[in-house]
């Protein structure tokens, strides 16, 4: 006897809570082969401006916590993600149209990937900082701290893999960030962001915008609270005018990135949304 | 005479060799700019100085393209080895003409004497010498074996620290390899090609730097023109946010420094005497035109009068004057029009309620000056806490807690330095960790130094300069295939090879990366070399 399956609603992901968006708009989400998955959350503008406002609200806590606690954090989600492997392989078979092995290895890498960037926690610091011999009494070191809050449009040919190598080198260092997710491919986000909230993620380090990336994404590159924007996800858009925009107020800006492995694994990636900071202090006996 | 009058002693200008007239250097000789030319002014006097070329766009064309012959055919070819020896040689000889180079500031910019020749001109030396040395050790720059270089520099310089600003700017994108196109500021030109001559006597090959003078139209040129790969700009954030609009959509780099309004926070068991001093150094050192002066002075409550008053004394005793006089400690205002700027804004502080005071000082009768002027009753937004006044202005208000401190410090949308003057060490990291700026003084201010990073956060710009991380900004990593994921502002270098992240997991065929397929808009802006 077969059994009704129980379909679920698919919303925003903001502030640690799940709302639907304020503008009451969704979108249809097909399958590869046409076929009806869900209606997604439509985001407006509103809605990302509270996204932005979460992750302000988050950034101080998620950038205070020791490096070694974002570590285990961050790792916490590989653990997570292994758990439900099965959904998420299931979700990007439906949604991708891609093979079970395939699925299976986009799932795989984003699991590793996260495990690799938690390991990046407490080192990072070590690599890129640096302590500096002036001429002088002065004990002087240059650390790199986060920029705040920032700003993502996820690769849009992935579930899962492009969105999550954007968004885990942005956490790193202690940014908090509001992602858009893939326009095409977004229920796998919003799965994702099950996971974080039940994770050890803080309220609001992570925000999921579904819905169009071309209405949505002029709101967060012109938004004065927001630090920065990796456009890696957004060659189809006319990123050109965004980056335009993002310079009314100096924003750090990353560029398009095309192809299976857009966004693939790099310290750069870390260290383009942290800020180096140099601290002098005299030194004397006395 | 009281003890604090002196007779003059000025430095003799005898040392200069100035020629009346100035063309551009490019390609390793002055030749006549296409523009109309402009005098520099000592604005101690008004008096005219020289003559100075005025770079047309097709002056820019040339310089662009005179670089790009010197990066191609023989800075980009050149060891290593060989580019730092020309860098150290540089370094001597800016010590050997010190003392010329010095008094030649001060006369172009109004800064004191005693400020060019024991700040400016020693760092300039410092700067070159430090660079000299990476430049045969790039593998250690952070950006793995064999980083590259990435062509053509063009940079853009400000009036307040003349030649210092250039040699932040041309040491390391020298040792990186890079050649550059350097426009110094239209007030302040004289150091920049009495340099050029120093190139001439270093024999750096032609073309390698070229320095071309104008106002703001000449660098909107140079910065947008197609044959430049890198932009490095140090001025105000409104040039800067044009600027960064101007090059959106290229490939082209850029390090941005821009303005400030730096908190300077002094609790109440900081050592008195010592954070007078660093106050007074921190907003009227050159005048007061610092991006990252200590304009906002937070002062713990309890202690607001005793550091007030101690500031007017302080202040009474400094003496304005003459910028070549030995004794003078506050000198000329770089220009009129900055002297205006600076009027206006104060006129504003006593219109929204603060009160103002100035040290009573003689001011010259010829020439731009603004005697040191303290804020008292300032509140958090009006607009001298807010604005960047770049004179020697400084704004006081109070804090009762470490966070109040803190939160007032970090409200402004700049964030390129800061001060905290405390006795207890703890309480100095805990609040250094909590500001939002990229240079943190810890009992005291405005030190610079070559293996020093400095730069700033939020709308103070990006980038840095100083140190590894400001060798980084003129480099890119081996592999081009990893360029699209280096930020804009590459600072911090460092993006791990691909053979070191590659995991074999993914089922997927990997396509090799490639650079990000422009949209027609940014297509159309042309085919570079």
């Amino acid at each position: 006897m077969s059994r009704l399956a129980v379909p679920k609603t698919y919303k925003l992901y903001i502030g640690g809570a799940f709302p639907r968006s304020e503008s009451g708009r969704t979108y249809e989400v097909l399958s590869a082969s046409g076929g009806f998955l869900a209606n997604a959350a439509k985001a407006s503008r509103k809605d990302a401006r509270d996204a932005v406002v979460a992750a302000r609200a988050a950034v101080g806590g998620w950038a205070g916590a020791t490096a070694y606690n974002r570590g285990q954090v961050l790792y916490r989600i590989a653990e997570l993600l292994e758990g439900r492997r099965a959904q998420f392989v299931a979700e990007i078979e439906d949604a991708e149209g891609a093979t079970r092995a395939a699925a299976s290895a986009q799932v795989d890498e984003a699991i590793d990937r996260w495990v690799w960037y938690a390991g990046w926690a407490d080192k990072f610091a070590q690599v890129t900082g640096n302590a500096n011999p002036v001429a002088g009494p002065y004990f002087n070191i240059s650390v790199p701290e986060p920029t705040g809050v920032v700003a993502i449009v996820a690769p849009q040919d992935t579930s899962l893999l492009g969105l999550v190598s954007a968004v885990a080198p942005a956490l790193v260092a202690g940014n908090a960030v509001v992602v858009v997710a893939s326009e095409r491919f977004p229920l796998s986000a919003i799965s994702l962001a099950e996971v974080l909230a039940t994770s050890d993620v803080p309220k609001g380090v992570v925000n999921v915008l579904t819905g169009s990336p071309a209405e949505i994404t002029p709101w967060l590159a012109s938004h004065a609270d927001v630090n920065a924007i990796d456009l890696v996800g957004a060659s189809a858009l006319d990123w050109v005018d965004l980056e335009i925009s993002a310079a009314d107020t100096l924003k750090r800006v990353l560029r398009p990135e095309q192809g299976p492995d857009a966004a693939a694994p790099a310290l750069g990636r870390i260290t383009a949304f942290t800020e180096t900071k140099t601290v002098w202090h005299t030194k004397s006996m006395r | 005479m009281s003890f604090l009058e002196y007779a003059p002693a000025p430095e003799s200008t005898a040392v200069l060799n100035l020629r009346d007239q100035y063309g551009l250097f490019i390609d390793g000789e002055f030749v006549d700019g296409r523009g109309t030319p402009f005098q520099t002014i000592s604005p101690a006097t008004e008096a005219r100085i020289a003559t100075v070329s005025n770079a047309n766009e097709a002056d820019v064309a040339d310089a662009v393209a005179a670089a790009r012959r010197a990066y191609e055919r023989t800075w980009s070819r050149m060891s290593g080895r060989d580019r730092g020896k020309y860098l150290f040689r540089i370094a001597r000889l800016v010590q050997e003409r010190a003392r010329e180079l010095a008094v030649a500031e001060s006369l172009d910019n109004g800064k004191p004497i005693k400020e060019s020749r024991d700040v400016d001109v020693p760092l300039v030396a410092a700067w070159f010498f430090y660079y000299a040395g990476w430049a045969d050790k790039l593998d250690h720059a952070g950006l793995g074996a064999n980083p590259r270089a990435l062509g053509v520099a063009a940079q853009v310089i400000p009036w307040n620290f003349p030649l210092l600003m250039l040699a932040w700017k041309i040491a390391p994108a020298l040792a990186a390899g890079n050649t550059v196109v350097l426009k110094p500021a239209e007030t302040t030109p004289l150091t920049a090609l009495i340099f050029a001559e120093i190139l001439q006597q270093a024999d750096l090959p032609a073309g390698v730097v070229n320095i071309i003078t104008g106002a703001g139209d000449t660098g909107a040129a140079l910065v947008s023109h197609e044959g430049v790969d890198k932009v490095a700009f140090t001025g105000s954030t409104g040039v800067g946010r044009a600027i960064a609009k101007q090059i959106a959509g290229t490939d082209k780099k850029a390090t941005l420094e821009l303005g400030g309004k730096a908190a300077n926070i002094v609790f109440d068991d900081a050592p008195i005497d010592q954070a007078i001093e660093g106050i007074v150094n921190g907003i009227f050192f050159n005048q007061g035109h610092v991006c990252c002066a200590g304009s906002r002075l937070l002062v713990q409550e309890n202690i607001h009068d005793e550091v007030v008053d101690r500031l007017k004394s302080r202040l009474s005793t400094l003496r304005l004057g003459d910028p070549l006089d030995k004794n003078t400690d506050i000198g000329a205002i770089n220009s009129r029009e900055q002297l205006e700027r600076i009027r206006e804004l104060s006129d504003v502080g006593v219109a929204e309620g603060a009160e103002r005071w100035s040290a009573p000082c003689e001011i010259p009768e010829n020439g731009f000056w603004y005697a040191p002027t303290i804020f008292t009753g300032v509140q958090t937004s009006s607009r001298i806490a807010r604005e960047e006044i770049f004179g020697p202005v400084l704004s006081v208000l109070t804090f009762r807690t470490p966070a109040e401190a803190i939160a007032k410090a970090n409200n402004t949308p700049y964030g390129l330095s800061a001060g905290i003057w405390s006795d207890k060490g703890s309480r100095i990291l805990a609040v250094a960790d909590q500001l939002r700026a990229g240079v943190i003084w810890a009992n005291t201010f405005n030190r610079f130094d070559p293996a020093s990073p400095f730069g700033g956060y939020k709308e103070s710009g990006y980038g840095r300069e100083g140190g590894r991380h400001g060798l980084a900004a003129y480099l890119a990593p081996a592999s081009i295939g990893g360029q699209g994921a280096l930020p804009r502002a590459a600072s911090h270098g460092a993006v791990a090879s691909p053979s070191e992240t590659s995991t074999d997991a993914a089922a997927e065929p990997k396509a090799r990366r490639t650079r990000a397929t422009r949209t027609t808009k940014a297509s159309t802006k042309g085919s570079k070399r």
